[in-house]
């Protein structure tokens, strides 16, 4: 997995409630059998009309924010469906950090399995923040540091430290877990002595 | 210490435990389908992982699939390929897959229950959110990503850390005419779509342990729409007497075993839940959405909310963005709302008394002569069952569309979608903008009130039907 360290960039400010997964990316993408090359239909049918023609207005479409790598939206954001798409469609986008007062679940922790940082803060600081957005000014984001930058202005964020950590180094969530694959051996046999039914072998 | 149903399941699966409380966590039961499992298989392969435990896994293609002629196989490029893909990786590593010509194919969480898979006091996790409807059986069962679905074939463990415990109380009874889809569109509206953030909801009371097993499923279905990754529900004699002579259930001296621990899944009396509301039978009356939040709910008495008499600015907002793109006007009598679609299936509302449900109000009636109307069973054991009863036979007397099996038109990922702007009466679980086809509006319903809808030829109260 790619590391996150940290960001700098104007950020795109997104105002809308419940943004699901289906909004992120939608379904006819989910036909892949890979996890790049989603970017361009990120946001689909926000970003492009119905022959497929691009939306000006849209601000993932409008420069500075096309090329923005934070993303700030409303409470609730990646709710719906679990697909992983949606991480990979922002990430391939080139969006790394999402700003947001709270997430469903399972989005959430999509994004710490592809070095996407999601950071959750109270309402009156996304606004503050997006103003930094409406006018086109770049804040800077420290995970070692758990800081946001904008201007003189300095917020800090909270984070799980163990998330943090594997974000930061980058690290390989299924190696570490096969570290304790004694441990998991441990737990089978005990199941096939106290519940013989599980195991099915 | 007292625990809670979720506390016991939980503890019960602790491999591992970090002092910071992440969690690795045995899975018994892993289900995949098309969709969320080729990057997956992927990334085994390029680090030369094998799968651990193949026969806890159980694959189904549901997704993409068609729900026409399958003869013919699959004419969409990508939607081939992804089956395919399934197809090899199945037999590359060993786990058994239920094909698209396999009668006993169909949704993955009506292939699990029906299939025995899925059990009391396990841990069930698959790359999709509904994966909360096996908690009816009293499992913790949640969807995942596609990067958890390569970590547990890896390792049938997932890393996880424990949630907060949430009790819904249902006491009372059900009016005549009103499901269980009901209640938990009810539930999401009080609650909201994010109400369950971060928690595991244990469905309780009177009125819960009186809905049938395939009720249950129903409301634990929808508990991703309030935001819980799962949501369960004590396993009581009908659970058991549902299990018994499943192909996949423990048999002979298992199942005497498995019996005896089933029976001791439950909440102690005074465990703590961080959170508990309560709802009684007699105000739950049949519901609709109006919106494209699950959480916009309304009685079929209702009407149109209006945004202006909202306070909250982002509140507000949204009801003006869901009404603009459900082209609604605020104000307007649900019941006022005429429809151009109906669709009945999907793992909320795919089973076999679903479709007795909505055969019932359609029985000897015709659809309106605007509506298009298909029924799309959950599994090939469903459309077999429901065709021994002769229930297709009254959805095609009443002009509907008989299918195949699947997915379908709950997120219209094969060609069964809605065009721009039409109007759909569906008995799934999602609202979203573009769920069910790009501009297409969607009204979640119970099966009995999406058929009601189909003879009205607009939104309808079922109960005008139910004799």
């Amino acid at each position: 997995m790619k590391k996150f360290i940290s960001v700098k960039s104007i950020p795109a400010y997104l105002p809308i409630v419940n943004i699901d997964t289906d909004m992120i990316i939608p379904k006819q993408f989910l036909k892949t059998i890979k996890r790049t090359g989603l970017g361009k239909n990120l946001f689909y049918e926000m970003r492009y009309d119905d022959n497929g023609k691009i939306i000006d207005s849209f601000i993932l479409n409008k420069k500075p924010y096309n090329t923005s790598k934070i993303l700030i939206a409303g409470n609730n954001f990646g709710c719906g469906s679990s697909r992983e798409h949606a991480p990979w469609a922002l990430l391939d986008f080139g969006i790394s950090c999402v700003i947001s007062t709270s997430y469903a679940d399972i989005f959430y922790n999509n994004c710490f399995k592809n070095g996407i940082l999601p950071i959750i803060l109270d309402n009156e600081k996304i606004k503050e923040l997006s103003e930094y957005s409406n006018r086109k000014e770049e804040i800077s984001i420290d995970l070692e540091e758990e800081k946001i930058t904008f201007g003189n202005n300095e917020i800090s964020f909270k984070i799980d430290p163990f998330k943090k950590k594997c974000l930061m180094e980058g690290l390989d969530d299924i190696a570490l877990s096969l570290e304790k694959s004694s441990k998991i051996k441990e737990y089978e046999d005990k199941l096939r002595s106290t519940k013989p039914w599980i195991l099915n072998d | 210490m007292s625990k809670t149903l979720y506390d016991k399941i939980w503890s019960e699966h602790l491999v591992h435990e970090q002092k910071d409380g992440t969690s690795l966590l045995f899975v018994d039961r892993h289900l995949i389908h098309e969709v969320t499992s080729p990057q997956a298989f992927e990334g085994l392969r390029s680090s030369n992982r094998k799968v651990r435990q193949p026969n806890l896994t159980l694959a189904v293609v549901d997704h993409n699939i068609p729900t026409t002629d399958r003869s013919k196989g699959i004419d969409d490029e990508d939607s081939r390929i992804q089956v395919e893909t399934l197809e090899k990786n199945c037999k590359d590593f060993g786990i058994k897959l239920f094909g698209m010509t396999d009668k006993r194919q169909g949704i993955v969480h009506i292939v699990g229950p029906e299939q025995g898979f899925t059990q009391p006091g396990t841990v069930i996790v698959c790359g999709d959110s509904h994966t909360a409807t096996h908690g009816a059986f009293g499992s913790l069962a949640f969807g995942i990503g596609t990067s958890e679905v390569e970590h547990v074939l890896a390792t049938q463990t997932l890393v996880q850390k424990k949630a907060k415990n949430f009790r819904i109380n249902v006491n009372g009874k059900l009016s005549l005419g009103v499901t269980s889809k009901d209640v938990i569109l009810q539930i999401i509206g009080k609650i909201g779509t994010a109400g369950g953030t971060g928690c595991v909801i244990e469905y309780a009371g009177t009125l819960i342990s009186d809905l049938s097993v395939e009720q249950r499923m129903t409301i634990c279905n929808m508990t991703i729409e309030g935001g819980a990754r799962a949501g369960l529900i004590q396993p009581d004699e009908k659970i058991f007497n549902y299990l018994k002579g499943k192909p996949m259930s423990p048999k002979n001296e298992n199942w005497d075993k498995a019996l005896k621990y089933w029976n001791n899944l439950k909440t102690d009396e005074d465990a703590k839940f961080d959170k508990e509301i309560n709802l009684d039978g007699k105000d739950i009356l049949p519901m609709v959405t109006w919106g494209t939040s699950p959480e916009d709910v309304v009685s079929i008495n209702g009407k149109v909310p209006n945004p202006e008499n909202e306070s909250n600015i982002d509140k507000k907002n949204s009801i003006t963005r869901s009404l603009q793109y459900m082209g609604l006007k605020p104000g307007t009598p649900v019941k006022d709302i005429k429809i151009d679609k109906v669709f009945i299936g999907s793992c909320t509302n795919g089973r076999i008394e679903d479709l007795r449900e909505a055969a019932k109000i359609l029985k000897e009636k015709k659809k309106a002569s605007h509506v298009e109307a298909m029924v799309v069973p959950g599994s090939g054991l469903v459309k077999e069952q429901a065709e021994q009863e002769g229930l297709d036979k009254i959805f095609i007397n009443s002009g509907f569309e008989w299918r195949e099996p699947g997915c379908s038109m709950c997120l219209a990922m094969n060609a069964d979608k809605l065009k721009p702007e039409e109007r759909c009466a569906s008995t799934s679980n999602r609202n979203f903008e573009g769920r069910q086809g790009r501009g297409g509006r969607t009204h979640l319903v119970s099966p009995g009130m999406a058929a009601a809808a189909a003879i009205s030829g607009n939104l309808d109260d079922v109960r005008k039907y139910n004799n």
